[in-house]
């Protein structure tokens, strides 16, 4: 029996000594092929009494197991060996940059305008759109704006030439008028219209160019027009818009008195914040008030029954307040190392 | 409007500081732009009087003056000023007086001689740029009074913006109203005491246009000194008012102006012949005016003339040939109440505004002409000296305004606005701004007094109710209304949409002026006609633009001076062109594009990928994208802007919607641009639609897929290949995708070779061997029959 045992002890070692497959397949020969040392003692068993047979034979059984055991051990060994040196040589330099493109982005003035458009747009109001070359009756006329209103001059707007009755919109307002129009138009039928919400922004121009003025430039206009709509209604809506828009309760919110010929009562919206650069400064940040009844009228909507609240907003403000931006210009000079920083 | 804080608090003197004072004008609607201190801080500083001033033993410029300050014994003060003299009362800074700037008075030697204190300039002392010498004090000023209080420097002068509806706040009367009714403080109105005459000269007046001007009060002065000195405390506050002291005739009618807010003119009495008329202009007259501009009245202008000619522009400027001297002794003085309408913008029409036209054309109260007038002819006779003739009134009181009472619903108005306030408190609001209500039942008849102009309807009170209880009274609600959806259609996406896949395809969105150069339209769009500004800000700027590409092309040359050599950038905006049925506007079609354009290499420069520049293809699978799963057809084009063998025709479904390219070589070389980008332009509104998916059954049965290569002529569109394989596809084919391009060695020059893969099967049952040649085969033939093609390998 303790040559079996040795026999054992010495396959293991022979295994274990084997550097890969071929040579691990050569030892297992030597001990299970059909000369091999327990192969021979099987044959062996032949010559023995049944009793010390059967003795023989389970103390051989069990070697057998014991020597296939360490070869199966073996062979796992190797094959993970293997594998690991065939990943050691596969590793890649992880810290190479990956491939491929860079990212565009949008405008910084459009990522402002896609959060106007979705902040307004979970409290119902749906995006309007008008021209840009207006008439002159929808940009002032319907607006309540008298003919010799200072606005009218071409001083402030831009007329084309051989027309005297269109101009480039100054504001998004007349989108006013084209929206209450079609609203009528498409509630003829009805005993009450349903509430009138829209948004509309869009680029407007003036004569006016310097550090703080574009002749180009963006609005958002918004309109409310419905059975119970109040002043404080507005001013709980814009009041919501600036904090969600600005993401901070840290924020005043003020309402003073103006005046529009297209509103009454009017008013400038004015924010200051109570942190951070421009703390504590008062900033103008919108005109609005509620909608007046001649407006209301050349919108096709009896002003009894209905009232309404209008503002404009000026997206570029909001935008550089949001960014920390100090010069508008740079909104319309395409210079990508500006834009780039908005991605 | 600018005034000085003191000025007002001698009509209304509220228990607020000046920041207070500024916030509540600002809240009531009267916004403070500025509030300046009248000078800056400083103390220690009284009048004194130069007692002796002889020179400085041992300096030319420097005199050596005993001055007495009030504190009992004479000071020894150095002084360099060119005019110390002895006698004169000036402002002295004692020794521990700190001046502005933190500058504290100490005790000096200078040149040896010691000096106790400073003899200031007014400069020195902040209130003014003068430093030609000491600031000259009146004889009579209290020797030892802080210089502050006499000279009234604790005081603020606001600036505050007007909105054109509030011209009765454009005097000191009318601001000092406002803020009794916002402070409730008491309003102390100025006593108005008509001047009895002593002369009877008298100058007739007629209203030839009454609707323009129905009242007109004048006034004959005689023995006036024009050369009278403007009292300080008046030249103080019309300094502090933003209006220069010029002499005492016209300092007064500034001064009423200010004070009551009634514009005033005073002619040279002698220079006038005949009767006064307020009437329109005659067919070439002309008129030189104050500011020596000589003008021709347009039609519509209304003129002040005498029985010789016109004097006058009414309610905007005098005249320079009429107007007061410092030689004048007899004065026609006039105050008139010209209509807002009669006024308005035809300062403007010659290129100028003036005080006055400022107050008319927004409206000036008619009840004010005769008071304004009794207050000058006051102030003339106290400082100038002179006996007065009556007053001469003309008035035509049916064009007078008039006042009509307005009906308001307080109910409405605490609907519209979202308060809750009971009628009687409203009822108060209303009356502390001088407005008469009257009860009508539930409702209020409201009558304006002459000075407001901007009530005539329920809405204008409702304003005021709003104003007087405060915006900040009114609450911020969350609004209530019926909940219901938005439209959410899947046959359209949002702008938005487009904008972000274009951004993760590696473009940059920008935002050019719709205006441009005329050039540029003329060179890429060959549009000689553009739409033309009338009032261009520059001549780059002076046509609205037809295409998006000009400015992408503008954008990528700016870029490019800034070295910046990849340049990826998109535009979504408005082109604009004439058309004779344009909607809404009529005579213009305005739709919004898509345009974008790629420069410079494909991938910005990296390890592991070849540098190339991007090219027609690219951009071309840019574009794709942007429409995909929908298909485009491209056609070849000859576009203005173009590379002449690289630009095609976006096609959807038929109908052209806009192009694809690469610049014309020409364009790259006049704008210096380097290398050729590519562009393309669509419709936004082709690129928005989208299509509802829409289920096809997938078919169980096994798919067969044979490739075919075919070589065709050079010049042969690969849609056209694919075009005319289609044609002959029989129905078992499920699609035919060009998959590979070859040109080079084995293939004509003049040749190319395209390979196809061809995906065959059937919903129903396997496809057999046989089946499946033939349609290979028959779309062999029908390309070898239509196109010439040829089977790649099949012979020569």
């Amino acid at each position: 029996m303790e040559q079996l045992d040795q026999l054992v002890q010495l396959a293991a070692a022979e295994f274990a000594a084997a550097a890969d497959g071929a040579q691990l397949e050569q030892a297992k020969a030597r001990y299970l092929g059909k000369a091999g040392a327990l192969t021979e003692r099987l044959k062996a068993l032949g010559k023995l009494e049944p009793e010390a047979r059967r003795e023989a034979g389970a103390a051989i059984n069990a070697a057998k197991t014991a020597i296939e055991a360490a070869l199966e051990g073996r062979r796992n060994a190797l094959r993970e060996a293997a594998l690991l040196a065939q990943l050691a040589a596969e590793a890649l330099d992880v810290t190479l940059p990956g491939r491929g493109g860079v990212q565009g982005g949008l405008h910084p003035v459009s990522r402002t305008l896609e959060r106007v458009e979705r902040l307004f747009g979970s409290i119902g109001f749906v995006v309007a759109d008008g021209p840009e070359i207006e008439t002159d009756w929808h940009n002032f006329t319907a607006l309540n704006t008298p003919e010799n209103h200072p606005a009218r001059s071409m001083h402030d707007t831009f007329y084309l030439e051989g027309h005297d009755d269109v101009l480039l919109r100054t504001h998004t307002s007349p989108v006013q008028i084209r929206a209450m129009q079609a609203h009528v138009e498409r509630h003829r039928d009805a005993d009450a219209m349903p509430d009138l919400r829209i948004i509309a922004p869009g680029r407007v121009f003036r004569v006016d160019s310097d550090a703080t003025h574009s002749p180009m430039f963006h609005q958002v206009e918004g309109l409310w027009v419905g059975e119970t709509v109040s002043f404080a209604d507005l001013k709980g809506v814009i009041a919501d818009f600036l904090r969600r828009f600005f993401e901070t309760d840290d924020l005043q919110v003020r309402f003073r008195p103006s005046f529009f010929p297209f509103t009454e009562p009017s008013a400038e919206i004015d924010v200051a914040f109570m942190s951070g650069a421009l703390e504590g400064r008062w900033l103008e940040i919108a005109g609005c008030g509620v909608v007046h009844p001649n407006v209301l009228r050349f919108g096709g909507i009896d002003p009894e029954r209905y009232t309404g609240f209008a503002f404009g907003m000026g997206p570029d403000r909001l935008t550089m307040l949001r960014y920390g931006v100090n010069d508008l210009r740079l909104f319309f000079e395409g210079d990508l190392r500006f834009l780039g920083q908005f991605r | 409007m600018q005034f000085s804080e003191q000025w007002l608090r001698t009509f209304v003197d509220p228990q607020l500081d000046s920041a207070g004072l500024g916030h509540l004008l600002t809240m009531a609607g009267l916004e403070v732009e500025e509030a300046e201190p009248a000078a800056p801080a400083f103390r220690g500083v009284v009048v004194a009087r130069i007692v002796e001033a002889e020179k400085h033993p041992n300096a030319d410029k420097l005199k050596l003056c005993k001055v007495d300050a009030g504190t009992g014994e004479l000071l020894q003060i150095v002084c360099g000023a060119p005019n110390a003299a002895a006698g004169m009362k000036v402002p002295c800074a004692v020794v521990g007086a700190v001046l502005p700037g933190e500058f504290e008075i100490k005790k000096a030697k200078l040149r040896g001689v010691e000096s106790f204190g400073m003899l200031c300039s007014a400069r020195e002392l902040g209130f003014s740029e003068d430093h030609s010498g000491l600031y000259a004090l009146p004889e009579d000023a209290p020797v030892g009074t802080d210089i502050r209080a006499y000279l009234g420097l604790d005081d603020t002068l606001f600036t505050i913006k007007l909105t054109p509806n509030r011209a009765d706040c454009l005097s000191l009367t009318g601001v000092a109203r406002e803020v009794a009714a916002i402070t409730g403080g008491e309003f102390r109105a100025l006593a108005i005491e008509p001047v009895s005459p002593s002369i009877d000269a008298r100058r007739d007046i007629v209203l030839d246009a009454p609707q323009a001007c129905p009242r007109y009060c004048g006034r004959i002065l005689r023995g006036v000194d024009a050369r009278a000195a403007t009292p300080d405390w008046m030249a103080r506050r019309l300094v502090r008012s933003g209006i220069r002291s010029i002499s005492a005739l016209v300092d007064i009618t500034n001064y009423v102006m200010l004070e009551l807010g009634q514009p005033l003119h005073a002619f040279d009495n002698t220079k006038l012949q005949g009767a006064i008329h307020v009437r329109l202009p005659r067919a070439g007259e002309q008129v030189l005016l104050l500011n020596e501009q000589t003008v021709t009245p347009a039609a519509d202008t209304l003129l002040i003339a005498d029985e010789a000619r016109a004097l006058a522009l009414a309610g905007i400027m005098g005249g320079e040939d009429s107007g007061i001297t410092l030689d004048t002794t007899e004065v026609f003085l006039e105050s008139a109440f010209f209509a807002p309408d009669a006024i308005a913008g035809r300062a403007r029409g010659y290129g100028f505004g003036s005080d006055a036209s400022h107050r008319f054309e927004r409206g000036v109260d008619p009840e004010l002409a005769r008071g304004a007038l009794e207050r000058a002819t006051r102030l003339v006779l106290e400082l100038c000296g002179g006996e007065a003739g009556p007053v001469v009134e003309a008035v035509a009181t049916d064009a007078l305004p008039v006042r009509a009472p307005v009906r308001l619903r307080p109910a409405r108005a605490r609907r519209v606005l979202g308060i809750v306030l009971d009628d009687d408190d409203m009822l108060g609001l209303l009356r502390r701004v001088h407005l008469q209500v009257d009860r009508s039942g539930d409702d209020f008849l409201v009558t304006p007094p002459s000075w407001r102009f901007d009530i005539e309807i329920e809405e204008d009170l409702i304003e005021e109710i709003a104003r007087l209880h405060g915006y900040d009274n009114i609450p911020a609600v969350a609004p209530q209304g019926s909940l219901m959806m938005l439209p959410s259609t899947e046959n359209g996406r949002p702008v938005w949409a487009l904008r972000h896949l274009l951004a993760a395809r590696g473009y940059q969105e920008v935002v050019n002026f719709a205006f441009v150069e005329e050039a540029w339209e003329r060179d890429f769009c060959a549009n000689e006609n553009p739409i033309r500004l009338a009032n261009p800000i520059a001549s780059h700027l002076s046509v609205m633009r037809s295409s998006l590409i000009p400015g992408l092309v503008g954008t990528l040359a700016a870029n490019r001076k800034r070295q910046i050599d990849r340049v990826r950038v998109f535009e979504v905006a408005r082109v604009f062109e004439r058309k004779a049925d344009g909607e809404p506007v009529h005579g213009f079609h305005q739709v919004m594009n898509i345009a974008a354009l790629a420069a410079g290499q494909v991938v910005p420069e990296q390890w592991g990928e070849r540098a190339r520049n991007v090219d027609f293809y690219d951009v071309k699978g840019d574009l794709e994208a942007l429409f995909a799963p929908r298909a485009l057809q491209f056609t070849p084009l000859s576009h203005p802007a173009l590379h002449p063998g690289r630009a095609a025709a976006v096609r959807l479904d038929g109908h052209m919607i806009g192009v694809l390219g690469e610049l014309h070589p020409v364009w790259v070389q006049r704008y210096e641009l380097g290398s050729a980008p590519v562009v393309f332009e669509v419709a936004l509104d082709a690129a928005l639609a989208a299509r509802l998916p829409a289920y096809a059954e997938i078919s169980r049965m096994q798919a067969v897929r044979r490739d075919l290569a075919l070589v065709v002529g050079n010049d042969l569109p690969v849609e056209r290949v694919l075009e005319v394989l289609r044609e002959a596809a029989p129905e078992i084919v499920r699609e035919i995708a060009l998959f590979d391009l070859y040109q080079g060695r084995g293939i004509d020059p003049d040749k190319k070779s395209l390979a196809f893969k061809v995906s065959m099967q059937d919903t129903r049952r396997t496809l057999e061997d046989a089946e499946v040649d033939a349609a290979i085969a028959l779309l062999v033939a029908h390309a070898e029959t239509v196109l010439g093609a040829r089977l790649r390998g099949a012979g020569a």
